[in-house]
């Protein structure tokens, strides 16, 4: 069984039709990348994917873990398995890091019928990755993101996924504002959660990214529909020759 | 006889003769004059300088009144109040008697429940008398053994009138004059009680002392009164808890409560107020309008306020300092939240007279539904204040379309070497930040509730560890709902 399957998705913002029939499907431990020109409805994808609220669904089908996604809550999807490492993480004055991922972590847990995890046992989870994204113990009682450079949002990003252990991951942008060494450290991080379980859907600008989390597919977004799909090959096609050369294929792609 | 059965007996004792018969015959006619200042005075047995001090601040107060000047400056909005209509001492209206906690709103006992607070003390809060009575008896015995070994005070105003005439003497109107405003002469010409703490020398107060039985226990005490004093070098921490039954009139609650630090003594005030505020249309509630100044007398001293505002319909209220002594601190901590009809106009007020005296204002205003949130805070630095520092951070987040939130600063310097710092801030909770929340898997209303325990935080710990929570539980319930 597939663990994402979208079908003819179409939706709006502010009236305006973004996504215009997107088809695809995501299986258990594949890696999907999808790329695309600026304002071609990338995060929309993500953000719909995400359950955020100001997206109007106008068409189409989406089916997480055998679930109607469009159904759910933000907090629903999330309890489900359901990550976005967001493209501009969100500063929340006053809650330290640690306070925030152990309340998600238990709000998971419980919706799972798991115990929660009080501190003690919470806190050396917390520390193990945030040594695998190469995170100093100083962030640990930081209030969410404030103050944290461009680099450190997104490994907290990191940090928070591998807390929460998903069964799909979105990364939107994450590679954006990253220097080389960074990237390095936040691609670790997401290859280490690589398994045969766990998905990943990869957004993004720049091929760059997609030389350290090698895709199992690629996909081409122009225009709200997914113009081509291939193997990480297509990647470096794009890179070479810019977005330009796939507008003039048809539509309708299908992995 | 087991100890049991001594508490049940003294439970009995203190029904037969100490609760209800008591405020029946106790009750005055409504209305406010010279007779029943006199009136007062004798049913409390008080000696003659009380009675002089109540009849000057009664005929300070009926010349306002004929002046009709009651403060209007604040940023609310209410009726005339009748101040004949008033019955003082007394409950203004007598409700009956609830036998068990079966009789009490389910509404309220949810909200009781909600604030984790334990049954025998949800009785308490209902105005159920038998257990009130013998909880707050057994509660204040064991404190006061306790407290007499340290040497330190804490008390009855009244019993500190009869057994501590020469320090009430001394210390009474001595931070609030009656003269200061409308509703602290009302206040001293009628208070019927409060509580008095006095903490001598070199003495660290063992424990931290709260009023939060006593007040509710009563219910009727709508006009008390707190006098504070911490002797040279002496260290004190005073909680205040308010809450107040349900009911559909609005009630006048005009307070005062005034702190003394001597040199190198720290006083350490905090509230959370959680009144009556009215019900969703506005109706009824609690005019929370009280006067709380406190007075660094000494060199070195230090005074800290700390207030959660949740409650009341219209709070008007500036707890201040006066920085007298050198080297002296004033703070203020503020959370006020106003929901639904709410209105708060609440600041502070730090003067500073002693050279480089210190005052921190931080004060976090949250509003929600209709409800009108001001800041009003002054900051006044005298000729002699040389090297006075002020810092003052005012932030404001709204919830919603409808409500509305004003700061209204003033700041008077008449020394060149003063240093002032003054930030502030309004913003609407993000839906950004709600969703980065939800999207990691916590609901959208426990995402409301942190991201305004996040704002509060730089409050909220200023405030001891147990009230620290129930403020965190207070600003939840209190928001419920305001969030689609």
């Amino acid at each position: 069984m597939s663990l994402l399957d979208i079908k003819n998705l179409h939706a709006s913002v502010n009236g305006v039709e973004i996504l215009k029939g997107i088809n695809l499907t995501i299986n258990p431990g594949e890696v999907h990348s999808i790329m695309g020109p600026n304002g071609s409805g990338k995060s929309t994808l993500a953000g719909v994917l995400a359950r955020r609220e100001s997206y109007e669904i106008t068409q189409g089908q989406v089916t997480f873990n055998g679930k109607d996604l469009l159904e759910m809550k933000p907090e629903e999807a999330a309890c489900e398995g359901l990550f976005l490492a967001f493209q501009y993480p969100v500063e929340i004055p006053g809650i330290s890091n640690a306070y925030f991922l152990r309340t998600a972590l238990n709000a998971i847990r419980k919706y799972r019928g798991e115990e929660e995890l009080d501190a003690m046992d919470f806190l050396p989870l917390l520390r193990e990755k945030m040594r695998l994204l190469e995170m100093d113990d100083k962030f640990l009682n930081r209030p969410v993101n404030e103050g944290f450079s461009g680099g450190e949002k997104k490994r907290n990003e990191i940090v928070q996924m591998a807390v929460l252990e998903p069964m799909l991951a979105v990364l939107d942008e994450t590679d954006s504002g990253l220097d080389i060494d960074a990237l390095k450290v936040v691609a670790n991080g997401v290859n280490s959660m690589r398994s045969t379980e766990r998905s990943f859907l990869v957004v993004t600008h720049y091929q760059r990214l997609l030389n350290y989390i090698v895709p199992d597919y690629v996909h081409v977004l122009v225009n709200g529909r997914i113009v081509k799909s291939g193997g990480p090959e297509l990647a470096l096609e794009l890179e070479e020759k810019g977005y330009s050369w796939t507008e003039a294929e048809p539509a309708g792609a299908r992995r | 006889m087991s100890t049991v059965e001594q508490l049940q007996d003294l439970t009995k004792q203190e029904y037969k003769w100490g609760f209800v018969t008591a405020v029946e015959e106790d009750r005055l006619p409504a209305g406010l004059n010279e007779e029943i200042i006199r009136a007062i005075a004798q049913k409390k047995d008080e000696p003659e300088f009380m009675l002089e001090w109540r009849l000057k601040a009664y005929r300070y107060w009926a010349s306002q009144e004929k002046a009709q000047a009651e403060p209007k400056w604040a940023n609310v909005k209410f009726p005339p109040i009748d101040y004949q209509a008033i019955t003082y001492y007394s409950a203004p209206k007598q409700k009956t008697e609830l036998k068990s906690l079966d009789e009490v709103d389910p509404e309220i006992l949810e909200t009781y429940s909600k604030l984790g607070i334990p049954l025998h003390e949800q009785k308490l809060l209902a105005g159920v008398a038998v257990d009130a009575v013998f909880d707050s008896v057994s509660v204040a015995t064991t404190f006061k053994a306790k407290l007499a070994e340290a040497g330190v005070i804490f008390c009855s105003f009244s019993e500190a009138v009869k057994n501590h005439p020469e320090l009430v003497k001394k210390y009474l109107g001595s931070v609030v004059p009656y003269t200061d405003n409308f509703y602290a002469a009302l206040n001293s010409a009628v208070f019927s009680d409060g509580s008095f703490v006095y903490v001598p020398k070199g003495v660290r107060c063992p424990m931290e002392l709260s009023t939060y039985f006593r007040i509710n226990a009563q219910n009727t005490g709508q006009f008390e009164r707190t006098l504070i004093v911490a002797d040279e070098g002496a260290y004190v921490s005073y909680l205040e808890g308010c809450t107040a039954p349900v009911r559909d009139e609005n009630q006048l609650h005009a307070a005062v409560v005034e702190l003394i630090a001597h040199d190198n003594a720290t006083i350490k005030y905090s509230t959370v107020q959680n009144w009556y505020p009215g019900d969703k249309e506005g109706k009824g509630g609690i005019y929370n309008f009280v006067t709380k100044r406190g007075k660094c007398l000494g060199k070195n001293s230090k005074i800290s306020w700390t207030q959660v505002e949740t409650g009341s319909a219209i709070t008007w209220k500036y707890p201040s300092c006066i920085l007298q002594g050198d080297n002296s601190v004033g703070e203020f901590y503020s959370v006020a939240l106003t929901n639904n009809y709410q209105q708060a106009d609440t600041g502070t007020k730090m003067i500073h007279l002693g050279k480089n005296t210190r005052s921190t204002i931080v004060s976090k205003g949250i509003s929600a539904g209709h409800g009108q949130n001001t800041y009003r805070g002054m900051v006044k630095i005298l000729k002699g204040a040389h090297g006075a520092r002020n810092y003052t951070q005012c932030d404001s987040l709204l919830i919603g379309d409808k409500c509305g939130a004003h700061t209204f600063p003033y700041i008077e310097v008449k020394n060149a070497s003063a240093r002032m710092e003054h930030e502030a801030s309004t913003s609407k909770i993000g839906e950004d930040q709600i969703f980065y929340l939800q999207q990691r898997g916590i609901s959208r209303e426990e995402c409301v509730s942190m991201i305004i325990n996040g704002f509060c935080k730089a409050v909220f710990r200023e405030l001891p560890m147990e009230f620290a929570v129930e403020a965190q539980k207070l600003l939840s319930i209190s928001l419920e709902g305001s969030v689609g």
